[in-house]
């Protein structure tokens, strides 16, 4: 059995307590993430999806059900032990760079948590080098690409070795370089350790890459499985606001033009071999 | 006109005086401030011009960026000579037409206090010029540090300062491209009645404080986030380290101090 | 109305130490009526020469033709007003430029600066309000209670109502998810297809420049480096590669296709229902052989 990490049992939470009348931002929603996993929690604008990131790390605290996080319950009291395990990284590039420096801007949660110089310059070099922004220790952020702000802060985050990295919409606002640069650097640490990494975003290819998919829609868990078992819902996905991949885009415009497949297929190599066995090699 | 401005500036270099402890060249230009007033003659504001130079090639500024970027306090300097020149009215006259006397004190005077003036402000620019604001930061907060005992926030102070150095140019690039965005709807900021221009800034004013209090909100949230919570039981990254040099520097200040008074008349 | 870019220059900073070259000799012409893209990496000079085609930015060499005014250096100009009248621009997160006290009053903000009643600027508020899909009742709202999608929607209905003959966009679609993205793309070539508007995309997405232009210009270390048709422009993948641009995704699968059938597709496929399209025709030829 794989250990539990962050848990949420019926969780409902509403900005607005005294009016009844608006729905809450996130409603009655439930489930587990486990060490080592990548959970991407989907759903357009205004789902919930990010209320449900300061849910997890104590940044708000629901009004009904619960959050576990190491299997303890996040309260008052286990809240800075909490933070000091999980790494964050927010939408906004600028807005969370508080170093005058890349390296100072690395060091910040390490100075909080009252980590010893020595190790602290250990750390900070290392953090740097997993996210190979080493060649800009000395760089003022606006001198920095969004995508390299964005790595700085994922080297902030992993400095303090917290157990999850939570990502809340992290790559929204960078453009495709930066956004590939940001997913390739979360899935090389992944390879490299067992970071549990939570993304919340409305990415597809981000949400391709995770090993679960847990769907919000207005509020409320809508649907939860692996991507592939996500992505089949198809129209319902569109209906919802979201994007489908390329490929199963194109299988469904293929059978829309008469042109018979196996399935809806979910990766471009799937989609080529289905259309070379059922076409060419006969 | 601002992007012209170096005063408060960082430039990178690896000079003498980039390399000295920010502490050193802080408590340096304050003593000096002291010592620029010890001078009263031409000997003593010789000795002054002559190691302001030496300090200004060690730093390995080049004069004319520096001439060029403190043109807007060479003005001020211009405007105090003249004060001087045609307000004393002391010793020989040295010039006279029509209703304008000029005295021989006037000039000395103004040329004392131009020296003066033109040295503080080298050395300040120079401070800022050689020397990183975060280290500037560090050195304030460790110089005021006993100041804690008067229950004065000088941790908090210090962050506040940082933060705030660090936000300019993200600020300024925000200021840039909201002045345009209204510009491109017709709204116009440099011409017209002052009236009409105070209006036109009204649209910019407000996006740029939504915009601050949106960005010190997500600043908050992610530093408490990441683990702060006050100055208590924080490590620090920056240390400041005194070298020989650092003392070096200072003592030779002193020295300057005392050749200046055995010349002073 | 033509805008032609002629030899353009551009310094920021010029004659200080910070002086930093941004556009080398460009020459782009973007005819009345057309819809261009501008592609290329962060940092390659596209939002420099955006700021141009309003005149924001005068060349420090080279001139700019804006319908009949001509920008240049040395010229003070006091068509200026008239140019930003006529070039809308809709800058990247443009609900960040959202000021005035309700919706309303923020889009009519544009038009009155130039002179429009306040009965037709309210006409346009109006109208604008419902082609952008949202609800007469954020009228009276303030701006800043809107969600982000809809103060995004606003901050375009606040451009378009100056009614500009070229519309400019800037990454319009930065940061929505993708039914917003796709609802706000679709209704800017709905507007170039119906009104003639002139278009001018800023995009890094191929996959936009693809669908939805007929012209694309890259820009590359702040020169034009390739004009042209998409036709044109993706044909040349080693190029592309060059100015570390990718082929849109449709025209990647394409070709996956074609290695696999060892056949080529008469056309290249610059969405993905032209890839289906071609595809089926291409298949049910084949059978019939």
């Amino acid at each position: 059995m794989k250990r539990e990490i962050i848990s949420l049992q019926e969780v409902t939470f509403t900005y607005t307590e005294e009016d009844e009348n608006i729905r809450p931002a996130v409603n009655n929603v439930s489930y587990t993430v486990y060490e080592g996993e990548w959970v991407a929690i989907v759903g357009h604008n205004g789902s919930g999806k990010s209320t449900l990131a300061r849910l997890m790390n104590g940044l708000l605290f629901p009004q009904t059900g619960k959050v576990r996080v190491f299997g303890e319950p996040l309260d008052e009291q286990s809240l800075w032990d909490t933070r000091s395990q999980m790494g964050m990284v927010f939408q906004n590039p600028d807005n969370q760079f508080v170093g005058a420096t890349v390296q100072d801007d690395v060091a910040f949660a390490l100075e909080n948590n009252g980590i010893p110089f020595e190790e602290m310059v250990e750390r900070v070099k290392r953090s740097l080098l997993k996210v190979k922004m080493s060649d800009f220790m000395n760089s003022e952020p606006h001198h920095l690409s969004g995508g390299q702000k964005q790595r700085v802060a994922i080297a902030g985050a992993i400095a303090l070795q917290p157990k999850i990295l939570l990502l809340d919409e992290a790559t929204s606002m960078l453009d495709p370089q930066g956004r590939d640069e940001v997913l390739s650097t979360v899935q090389q640490l992944r390879a490299e350790t067992d970071l549990t990494v939570i993304s919340i975003t409305h990415d597809l290819e981000e949400a391709l890459l995770a090993d679960r998919v847990i769907m919000m829609n207005q509020g409320s868990k809508y649907a939860e499985g692996k991507p592939e078992e996500i992505f089949q819902r198809g129209q319902e996905l569109v209906d919802l606001g979201l994007d489908l991949p390329f490929a199963m885009n194109v299988s469904r415009l293929l059978k829309k033009q008469g042109i018979p497949l196996v399935a809806e297929h979910m990766s471009e190599e799937e989609l080529v071999n289905d259309l070379w066995t059922s076409h060419f090699n006969k | 006109m601002l992007e012209k401005m170096i005063f408060g500036r960082f430039i990178p270099g690896d000079s003498f005086i980039h390399r000295l402890d920010a502490r050193a060249k802080l408590i340096f230009v304050f003593l000096f401030i002291a010592v620029v007033f010890i001078a009263n003659n031409w000997i003593t504001y010789a000795i002054l011009v002559v190691f302001t130079f030496l300090i200004i090639r060690m730093s390995r500024i080049r004069l004319y960026f520096l001439i060029n970027g403190l043109k807007p306090v060479v003005i001020l300097i211009i405007f105090t000579f003249l004060l001087h020149l045609f307000f004393t009215r002391e010793g020989a006259v040295i010039f006279e037409w029509k209703f304008l006397k000029i005295y021989e004190e006037g000039l000395r005077q103004g040329i004392f206090i131009s020296i003066r003036f033109f040295v503080l402000v080298i050395l300040t620019s120079i401070l800022t010029l050689t020397t990183t604001p975060i280290s500037i930061t560090d050195a304030l907060e460790t110089l005021l540090n006993p100041l804690k005992k008067w229950k004065l926030p000088v941790h908090e102070l210090a962050l506040m300062m940082s933060i705030s150095l660090r936000f300019i140019p993200t600020l300024m690039d925000e200021t840039d491209k909201i002045m345009k965005a209204q510009m491109a709807r017709g709204s116009d900021m440099t011409t017209g009645s002052m009236k009409e221009r105070m209006n036109a800034i009204v649209p910019l004013l407000i996006p740029l404080f939504v915009s601050a209090f949106k960005r010190a909100e997500d600043l908050a949230t992610a530093m408490e986030v990441r683990g702060y919570k006050g100055g208590e039981g924080r490590t620090r990254y920056r240390k400041l380290e005194w070298a020989t040099k650092d003392t070096v520097i200072i003592v030779t200040l002193l020295i300057l101090a005392v050749v200046l008074i055995y010349f002073r008349s | 109305m033509d805008i032609t870019l002629q030899q353009v220059s551009y310094a920021y900073s010029k004659n200080t130490p910070f002086e930093k070259r941004a556009l080398y000799d460009v020459d782009l012409h973007i005819p009345s009526g057309s819809y261009q893209a501008i592609i290329g990496h962060t940092g390659s000079g596209k939002s420099t020469v955006l700021q141009h085609l309003n005149a924001l930015l005068k060349p420090t060499e080279g001139s700019i033709k804006i319908g009949d005014v001509e920008v240049k250096a040395e010229k003070k100009n006091k068509q200026l007003r008239k140019v930003r009248q006529k070039v809308g621009i809709v800058f990247q997160f443009p609900e960040h430029q959202l000021f005035d006290e309700t919706v309303l009053k923020d889009i009519m903000f544009g038009p009155m600066n130039f002179g429009v009643s306040e009965e037709e600027a309210k006409r346009r508020a109006i109208e604008l309000v419902n082609l952008l899909g949202l609800p007469n009742e954020v009228l009276e709202k303030s701006p800043f209670d809107l969600s982000g999608g809809q103060m995004r929607r606003v901050a375009i209905a606040g451009v378009l109502a100056m009614n500009p003959e070229v519309l400019v966009l800037d990454e319009p679609t930065a940061g929505l998810d993708p039914r917003g993205r796709k609802e706000i793309m679709d209704l800017f070539y709905h507007l170039h297809k119906e009104k003639g508007l002139t278009t001018v995309l800023v995009t890094h997405s191929m996959e936009d420049a693809a669908r939805y232009a007929d012209r694309i210009a890259i820009m590359h270390d702040g020169k034009c480096v390739l004009a042209g048709t998409p036709q044109d422009i993706f044909s040349d993948e080693v190029r592309l590669m060059d100015y570390r641009l990718e082929l849109p995704q449709s025209i990647k699968f394409q070709k996956k296709v074609e290695q696999m059938m060892e056949k080529k597709l008469p056309v290249l496929c610059l969405t993905e229902e032209m890839l289906a399209e071609e595809l089926a025709q291409f298949l049910k030829k084949e059978r019939e052989l």
